[in-house]
């Protein structure tokens, strides 16, 4: 059976949790960076930018049999693997299962209170799109 | 005095991040406060306080007195030739838009020219865009060069009987040059234009006698030089201090108010309407006393001027980093001779990596650096990238530091590539 949205966010944690360092957790998420899909420059556009982060993300989405696949990048790594993170957990979820979440796995990784207000606020404005971008297909 | 006795008087630096020892390379942003500062604010808040210049009772009179000891500290520490020229503000930016606003007021009118550089923070930029828009005034900018010197060679051809004022950076904060203000405002007042200098960095980084430098304005915060935060200072020439308008009406800053018409206090009452930031203020005489202190110190001096000279040199010999503000004669192999017109502060980017990146895995590695555009869009479009990292130092850093911030900092290039 397919996981639900709630198992691949207990994944996460699960394995977010398994660094103790700092350092190792942000190894992780480069790494998961660069697992993401090529992202065309034609689709680096304003409309796709998120705002209120310090460096540069694009995201971008398309709708396939109900479902929405999300595609993203950055000029900055770490934040590169902290919308890979989010795109592992809601890319080709439904509208209602993305709006279903409490996208409490942020806090419960403890990437908001361990980054920088100005990324904080890029974390909240990358969960903002996400659910947007949710709210626009449902 | 040696590093280490400078340490102590700062308790922050004890602290520990991420449960690695702080090392605090943010100092151009905000240094850290001494224990005398933080005593001074909390006598001030807890027995000393009462309004002040007003009231009659003891407390008030106590007040007061602090008050005007740190006017009188300031006029010391930067040799104001009176104190009533001394004004209290909540910081540069307070202070740049108090003379953008009156002094535009007083002296500028349509067609008018003001002049600022490329190398300005937009604290020195903002205030002097919307005085312009307001009195139709033309803004005139000086360009930096590769290196992020001053074009003052150019600054002659700016110059025209139609400008008013020119507003420059000491120091700036990106750049970390001393930049030649004596030599502009010489130039300027052949011209018969009065010069508002930024004194943000400079007041921290060398020696400021506004007479003998013949400066018309300076302008400076108090936190950067150990002070509370919300204080500020500006000075200016009497005779353009008189002729100025109020900035801001209120309590304190009239001689009589009638309905019909009100008359204003003199200079510098005059531009502090309002209740000020009392405690703040009173902390300056502290700050400016440690200030005095560690800038008069030859050992110490020689200590600052090597770890200066430890970070400029490893820094511009990794072909990896690209370093902005660069002190004439360095790119000689002999960058272990003083480089007097450098302050230790270092704004750099690295070939293929982000600059948030960076800043992000310093941080937690226990380094406090800045990174992004530092209030300095301009110059960043001057040197065509988004952002930097910065790292700016304080006479409490330690040679340690700055060979762990070396090796921390190669280890995050690494990783991040």
């Amino acid at each position: 059976m397919e996981k639900s949205l709630k198992d691949i966010e207990n994944e996460v944690v699960d394995e977010f949790s398994m660094f103790d360092e700092w350092l190792d957790k942000y190894e992780y998420l480069i790494e998961l960076g660069k697992s993401l899909n090529n992202y065309p420059d034609s689709k680096k556009t304003d409309d796709k930018l998120i705002k209120g982060c310090q460096s540069r993300v694009w995201l971008d989405s398309k709708v396939e049999d109900g479902k929405i696949f999300f595609n993203a990048d950055s000029d900055a790594i770490i934040t590169k693997g902290i919308i890979s993170l989010l795109i592992k957990i809601y890319s080709g979820r439904t509208p209602e299962e993305i709006l279903s979440s409490d996208f409490s796995v942020a806090d419960r990784i403890g990437l908001k209170e361990n980054l920088s207000p100005t990324r904080a606020n890029g974390l909240v404005s990358m969960i903002a799109k996400i659910r947007e971008t949710a709210a626009e297909n449902r | 005095m040696d590093v280490s006795e400078v340490r102590q008087l700062f308790p922050a630096l004890e602290r520990k991040v991420y449960g690695k020892p702080l090392v605090y390379f943010d100092n151009a942003a905000t240094v850290q406060r001494p224990q005398q500062v933080m005593d001074e604010w909390l006598r001030m808040t807890s027995v000393c306080n009462a309004n002040i210049h007003r009231a009659v009772h003891l407390l008030a009179e106590e007040a007061t007195a602090s008050y005007e000891d740190a006017r009188e500290a300031v006029a010391r520490f930067i040799n104001a030739p009176d104190k009533s020229q001394i004004i209290f503000t909540s910081g540069v930016t307070a202070s740049i838009n108090l003379v953008a606003f009156s002094f535009g007021e007083a002296f500028v009118s349509e067609n008018d020219e003001v002049i600022v550089t490329q190398a300005e923070h937009h604290s020195n930029i903002v205030p002097w865009q919307m005085m312009c828009q307001r009195k139709k005034a033309i803004l005139k900018v000086l360009p930096v060069d590769e290196n992020g010197h001053l074009r003052t060679d150019m600054l002659e051809q700016l110059l025209t009987d139609r400008t008013r004022i020119v507003a420059v950076t000491h120091i700036s904060n990106v750049l970390g040059i001393v930049n030649p203000i004596k030599e502009i405002i010489g130039i300027c007042h052949r011209y018969n234009v009065p010069v508002l200098v930024d004194g943000a960095q400079g007041i921290v980084h060398s020696k400021v006698d506004v007479q003998d430098l013949d400066c018309d304005f300076y302008a400076f915060s108090g936190h950067k030089v150990y002070a509370a935060t919300g204080t500020g200072v500006l000075y200016g020439k009497k005779n353009l201090l008189d002729a100025m308008p109020p900035y801001m009406g209120g309590g304190e800053m009239v001689g009589t108010v009638k309905f019909s018409a009100t008359t204003y206090a003199p200079v510098p009452l005059k531009f502090e309407a309002g209740t000020q930031n009392i405690a703040g203020a009173s902390t300056l005489k502290p700050a400016l006393e440690l200030a005095t202190k560690l800038n008069s110190d030859p050992s110490l001096a020689e200590y600052t001027d090597n770890v200066r000279d430890f970070l400029l040199y490893s820094l511009m010999s990794d072909d990896r980093i690209r370093l902005y503000g660069i002190p004439a004669g360095s790119k000689n192999d002999d960058c272990g001779k003083s480089q007097e017109e450098k302050i230790p502060l270092f704004s750099f980017s690295v070939r293929g990596v982000h600059h948030e990146d960076l800043a992000l895995v310093l941080d937690k590695m226990g380094i406090a650096v800045r990174s992004g555009q530092m209030c300095a869009e301009p110059l960043m479009d001057r040197y065509g990238v988004t952002g930097m990292l910065r790292a700016s130092l304080a006479p409490y850093n330690t040679m340690e530091e700055a060979e762990y911030f070396i090796k921390c900092l190669d280890k995050a290039i690494k990783m991040l590539n």
